[in-house]
This record gives C-alpha cells, structure tokens and sequence, in this order.
C-alpha cells in the first residue's frame, strides 16, 4: 500500500491526487472543447438566427415603407393631376370667355362699321339724289316752263293737264330712278 | 480498512458485514495494477476512467449537436441548443447579467455538464458509481472556480477586491472587528470547503445508501430465514425509492453546484455593489 491508499483509507475527506489531477485534466480538455468548438458555433447560430429574424422584420418594414411611399406618391400625382385638369379648364373658360368677348367686340365693331359705310353710302346716295334732282328739278323746270310758255296757255283747263301730267311725268321718274338706287 | 459511520463493524451470528467506504472505490481495472492505481499512476481505477469518458461522452455530443449551426435546427442540434442555452440563459445570463455574462459561460456550461454526467454515471448499472463521490475531484472542481471568482474579483477591481470582498459597506465600524473576519472566513475559507464538500457528501452518501441496500438485499435473500427473505423485498423497494432520489439529486446537485459558481463569479464582479 502506498501513501494515497494509506490517506484514503484514513479519512473519506483525504483526495486521491491522481482523482484530483484528472477531474482537472477532464475539466480543462472540456472546456477547451467547449470554448474551441460548442460555444461559438451555438453562439453563431444564435445570433444568425437572431439576425434573420430581425432581417426579416426589417424587410418586411422596408417594403411595408416603400408601398406606402408608392401610395403617397400616386396621391400626390392624382392631386397633381386634379390640380392640372382645374387648371386647364379654368383657362380653357377664361380663353373662351376672351375669345367670346373679342368677337362680340368684333362683331359691333364691324356692325358700326357696316352701319356707318351703310349712312355714309345713304348720305352720299342723297346727296347724289339732291344733286341729281336740283339739276332735273331745273332742267324739269325749264322744260316745263318752256312747255307751257310753248302752249301757249289757250285755257286753263289745258294748262291744268299739262301741270297734271308734268307731275305724273316727274313721279315716275322718281320711282324709276328710286328703283335705280336701290337696285 | 475503516468503515464509514455505518453501523459499527459487528461480528455477529447474522454475520452481516456492511460495506466499507473503500468497496465505493471500485475495482482496478488493468492488469498490472497494484492493489489500488497502476504503477505509474496508482490509483488509475475505474472513477478517473469515468472522469474520462465523460469528457469524450459530452465533447462529442456537443461538439457533433453544434457543428452544423443550422437556423432550423434538427432533433440533435435542438437538443444541444437547449442544453447550452439553458446554462447560458438560465444560470449564466440570469445570474450575472449584464453584458459580461457570456465570458463565464463556458465555465458554468462545462461545469454543469461534467458533474451531471459524471454524477448520472452512478446511476446506470455496471459504470455505477457517480465519480464525485470521490473527494479528490470534488475538491479539484471546486478549487478551479475558488480560483476563477478570486481571479474575476482581483482582475476586476484589483487588490481592492479583497477589502470590498471581507469589509461590508454600511456597517457602523465598532461592528467591524466582528463582521470582517466573520466575513473573511465564510467567503475565502468556509465558501470553497462547502462548494466542494456538499456535491462530494451528497453523491458519497447516495452510492453508499443505494451499495449499503443492495447487500443488506443479498446477505438477506441468501440468508435462508424467510422473514429475512420478506423483509429484503421490503428493502428492495426501499432501495428503488433511493436510487430514484439518489437520481434526481444527481442532477440537482450539478444544477446547484453551477448555480452557486455563478453566484460566487457575480459577487467578485460586483463586489462594490455589495
């Protein structure tokens, strides 16, 4: 029997050195298995795992981000669009009511336009007329004077025919020469 | 050979001789050994053998449940997960915290299952005997995290540690005298002997209640006298209840044994705060 069989037959408590220096051994070997190998590839898939979860999340929010940006985005150019097609028909009225307005200022002005060509051409027919008559109305004048003077004035009544179908003679030929003019 | 404090070693008619703490020391198992070890190790008996394969047993285990790290893991690598995450979650992160936790992990990992294993050892027929029944590698794992929470303590807060650990903030200091050397020896003289001694008692006491049972069983059942006989059943069943109790402080035993190494590892970091 050596020393250590001796100790530990002494007491229950005496350690068996050699025990004692492999629990140590075993516990050293585990733990560099452990930290060389178990710990980190546990903790890798921990955090791997983690991560996908997380990145998950994250895309899942980027995209719940970018569809809602889509949808501002669409709003905003239906706005615009609504925005545009006001603006458009507000011009289209304020052109149309321009327009409108030219031409109505157009059309007076070329009414005073006809209407005044027209007072101008009246007043020049008149005058045409007045000159026109002054020169008959002398020379009707004369013709008649002389027609009478011509007749000899035997009676009356017969100067009376005379001066009746002078006038008869005169109004037609006012209606044929107002005919003239207007035609 | 001395018995334990078993009942004294009788020679009476019954003859019944109880076992001896030294039948807990199993038999050797080369060829070439002297009585108790070989020659160049005397001693090398089938405990450190056990010491031994459960170090093969738990490296290869975790090594091949966390060597394909897959996100979906299968059956093997689950089992390893929650094995190493319940140490890492449940004693390591809930015990010290903070973000320094994980440095100690493999401390309490590695601790936890070497003594569950080698305590369920006791447990199984033929390997039979918890390997820290054995006083030599109770006292050898205690000393490593003796060390290890001195180690924190003194790295930590530098040779400070030592007052912060023994004088406590906030006693009036004509209490002093009493309070630090009650202080000094239950942290640095009491707290090591029963870290070690309770997880070596506790597996000592349960493989000698379940071996004390099993040949009061034998000496009765061959003893020819039926009420002997009668009364070894009764035994019998007596001694399923223990192994039974004796199972479930073996893994007990390696939940507070890393349970209070974490313990002791968070009081040397946050002795300050004590």
């Amino acid at each position: 029997m050596d020393s250590a069989v001796i100790l530990a037959a002494e007491s229950p408590l005496a350690p068996n050195l050699w025990e004692l220096l492999v629990t140590v051994a075993g516990f050293a070997v585990l733990m560099y298995i452990v930290i060389k190998f178990v710990m980190p590839a546990f903790e890798k898939t921990f955090a791997e795992r983690t991560e996908a979860i997380e990145g998950g999340i994250a895309k899942a929010e980027a995209a719940q981000a970018e569809a809602n940006a889509a949808r501002e985005e669409y709003k905003q150019q239906l706005v615009d669009a609504r925005t545009e097609a006001n603006r458009i028909r507000e011009e289209a009225r304020a052109e149309g009511a321009q327009i409108l307005a030219e031409l109505k200022e157009k059309a007076v002005t070329e009414a005073n336009r006809i209407s005044a060509q027209a007072e101008a051409q009246i007043e020049a027919d008149r005058q045409a007329a007045v000159v026109a008559l002054r020169a008959e109305v002398g020379t009707l004048a004369t013709e008649l004077a002389s027609r009478i003077v011509g007749e000899s004035l035997a009676d009356d009544a017969r100067s009376a025919r005379v001066v009746d179908r002078f006038l008869a003679d005169l109004e037609e030929q006012s209606a044929t020469q107002s005919a003239g003019a207007a035609k | 050979m001395i018995a334990l404090a078993l009942p004294a070693q009788t020679t009476t008619e019954e003859g019944f001789v109880p076992p001896t703490i030294e039948e807990a020391h199993p038999p050797n198992i080369l060829p070439w050994n002297t009585e108790y070890g070989v020659w160049f190790a005397p001693g090398f008996g089938k405990q450190m053998l056990l010491v031994i394969l459960s170090v093969i047993l738990i490296g290869a285990f975790f090594y091949v449940a966390s060597r394909r790290g897959q996100l979906v893991p299968g059956k093997l690598q689950f089992v390893g997960e929650a094995a190493y995450g319940f140490v890492r979650n449940s004693i390591g992160k809930d015990i010290i915290g903070g973000r320094e936790y994980l440095k100690y992990v493999p401390w309490l990992f590695t601790a936890f299952f070497f003594i569950l294993v080698n305590n369920i050892f006791g447990a199984i027929p033929l390997l039979q005997i918890p390997s820290f029944s054995h006083p030599g590698s109770a006292y050898a794992i205690a000393a490593i995290f003796y060390l290890l929470w001195i180690a924190v303590g003194v790295k930590k807060h530098g040779l400070r540690y030592f007052k912060l650990a023994v004088v406590p903030s906030g006693v009036p200091w004509y209490i002093m005298p009493l309070v630090v050397p009650i202080e000094i020896i239950s942290n640095f003289l009491v707290r090591p002997v029963t870290h070690s001694l309770r997880l070596f008692a506790t597996m000592l006491a349960g493989h000698l209640i379940v071996m004390l049972a099993g040949s009061a069983i034998e000496f009765m059942t061959l003893s020819g006298n039926v009420l002997l006989q009668g009364t070894g059943l009764l035994v019998l069943g007596g001694a399923v209840a223990m192994y039974m109790l004796e199972a479930l402080i073996m893994v007990l035993q390696a939940y507070v044994f890393t349970l209070l190494a974490a313990i002791y590892i968070e009081g040397a970091l946050h002795a300050d705060a004590h």
